[in-house]
């Protein structure tokens, strides 16, 4: 009993010290060129009651700047032979006026992802991961229904959500080991919490506009680092 | 003259491939529209008895895959009022065993269409869509060898000259199968347009494969629909695809101008020209399925001609086939003039 408690006291400190020396890596993800224009989804009539302006597809959103939402950015390299606890929490996919949101998010192997339907109408939930390990399902889901479930055991970027009775609703789930990740927001932002020191290859990953990596040294304080991420066709 | 029985019966299996031409193109409008997979539970739609889901439910995509479901349930019920017609009513052994083969085709038919959704794999998929077009085919064989002009061509030809025509319908009927194929194939893969630009590819007359092109082709696509990636095998599908429409066109054309030089019955001449336009119009439709960027309607037709493109070679084929009647197995020869000699009376109800 006591050699159990001092381990776990011992771990707790240690968890303790990694965090004290963790740093955060921020930045923002500008997009370069000009992107072709956004196309009106087409709704259905009970979807398009649900909203007072026609929804548009969400390729590239920009914002303050030039700033690009929507852009996974992660550690690609760097933490090689380390474990990470899987959260408790679950990340939350909602089903909002016949969108998935959010449109891109960021899980750990084995998270739960819980999946819930917010309309007044019925969806069908349908994962369509790639990746061996990652189970593809397809399942309805009626108006205010209890939340459905998902994990997935393997990395894979991204998991494709999709609705098929509404079939210009997706969402993108990126699924890493670690949770080294986050999501730009409406002007591009970005912000990696709690990241151990040591040398990194950090990727953002935009599904349209591609892949950008820079090499990051974190050390105790926090570092910055910024992406430009190109409309693909002017390349 | 066929008799009131047989007028009946051949109505009937018109009516029959009529409803199965529908049930393909309604297919058609699934794949096209991306929503086979709406319905995510079979034989059950949504927990419900399929033939009791409230109407108020069939919203989006579960309209089209319910409506298949349903249209597709009835075609199953014409075929086996058909089997059972013809088991009962035709004295044609092969006959009534066509009848039953069409019956065993359609359920199996429809487990495969409810094994797509339950078990989400693109292979049955691709495997439903090719069944269809060859039951389709079949239900047009039936129909033909019911009509009067079967049971009654009194035409004689050169058969030699049709002898040495017949292997050019044989293979370009086979090669128009082939692409029926690969069209299935590409349409149950899920990945709108493999290759966007016609007449080139990718801006080029064979595409760049190589990773980093196959990326930033993927980053290109922005359809509303948001197909998954599309890949190498999938464009060089895609370029056979288009390959092999050339061929076809050729052959067509050729076997055109081949039946200009027969003998043949007035009917025969013109399901030989139909054939003909029906080729040209598929062509046209797939190159305004590229250029509309696979719009719905357009895809569609696409599948409709592509599937009476296939049923009228075969059909052709029978026909050359009757015409040269002594190529005909004696049985079957001996059933048809028993047949005639009775004038139907057998058969009357």
């Amino acid at each position: 009993m006591n050699l159990k408690r001092s381990l776990g006291i011992m771990a707790a400190l240690a968890a303790t010290v990694q965090l004290a020396s963790a740093a955060d890596i921020i930045g923002k993800v500008t997009l370069k060129g000009t992107p072709p224009p956004e196309k009106e989804l087409p709704l259905d009539p009970n979807c398009g009651k649900l909203h007072t302006t026609k929804p548009k597809t969400r390729f590239y959103v920009t914002g303050e700047n030039n700033g690009l939402a929507d852009v996974f950015v992660y550690i690609k390299d760097g933490l090689t032979g380390k474990t990470f606890e899987v959260p408790t929490e679950a990340a939350l996919l909602d089903q909002k006026n016949c969108e998935y949101l959010p449109y891109v998010m960021g899980l750990q192997t084995n998270q739960k992802l819980l999946v819930r339907n917010s309309d007044p109408l019925l969806h069908n939930v349908h994962p369509t991961p790639t990746v061996a390990g990652n189970k593809e399902k397809n399942l309805a889901q009626m108006p205010k229904s209890k939340d459905l479930e998902f994990t997935f055991p393997s990395p894979e970027i991204f998991v494709r959500y999709k609705c098929d009775v509404h079939p210009w609703m997706f969402a993108y789930v990126g699924v890493l080991e670690h949770p080294f990740y986050a999501v730009s927001d409406k002007d591009g932002n970005f912000k990696i919490a709690n990241v151990p020191p040591g040398d990194y290859t950090v990727e953002a990953y935009h599904r349209k506009g591609g892949k950008v990596t820079q090499q990051v040294k974190v050390e105790n304080a926090t570092k910055t680092a910024d992406f430009t991420v190109e409309v693909a066709e002017s390349k | 003259m066929l008799s009131r029985s047989q007028q009946w019966l051949q109505r009937f299996a018109w009516f029959s491939a009529a409803a199965t031409l529908c049930l393909i193109g309604i297919g058609g409008v699934v794949t096209s529209k991306g929503v086979g997979m709406a319905v995510p539970d079979w034989p059950t739609t949504y927990g419900y008895n399929m033939f009791l889901f409230p109407v108020s439910q069939w919203v989006g995509g579960i309209f089209y895959e319910h409506t298949h479901r349903l249209v597709a349930s009835f075609v199953g019920l014409l075929t086996t009022i058909l089997a059972a017609w013809l088991f009962f009513a035709d004295n044609r052994k092969w006959m009534r065993l066509l009848g039953v083969i069409a019956f065993f085709l359609v359920v199996f038919q429809g487990v495969l269409g409810g094994l797509r959704v339950t078990a989400m794999k693109d292979e049955i998929g691709i495997f439903h869509g090719t069944l269809a077009q060859l039951f389709f085919c079949l239900i047009c064989a039936i129909t033909f060898f019911s009509s009067n002009w079967w049971r009654n061509v009194s035409f004689r030809s050169d058969e030699e000259a049709i002898k040495s025509a017949m292997p050019w319908f044989i293979v370009t009927t086979s090669i128009i199968l082939l692409q029926l194929i690969i069209g299935a194939s590409m349409r149950h893969q899920h990945s709108g347009l493999a290759v966007p630009d016609f007449p080139l590819a990718y801006g080029k007359w064979w595409p760049d494969l190589d990773p980093a092109s196959l990326e930033r082709y993927n980053q290109m696509r922005l359809d509303v629909r948001d197909y998954g990636n599309v890949t190498a095998p999938q464009i060089i599908l895609h370029m056979t695809h288009r390959f092999i429409a050339v061929i076809i066109l050729a052959l067509t054309a050729f076997c055109f101008w081949k039946s200009r030089g027969l003998e043949l019955p007035l009917m025969v001449r013109r399901l030989v020209t139909s054939w003909a336009l029906l080729i040209l119009t598929q062509a046209t439709l797939g190159i305004a399925t590229v250029l509309s960027k696979k719009a719905a309607d357009i895809a569609t037709a696409h599948v409709v001609i592509g599937a009476l493109s296939l049923a009228w070679g075969v059909l052709i084929v029978i026909a050359l086939k009757r015409v040269i009647w002594r190529d005909v197995p004696v049985e079957l020869q001996r059933q048809d003039q028993l047949l005639n000699e009775r004038g139907g009376q057998a058969f009357a109800a």
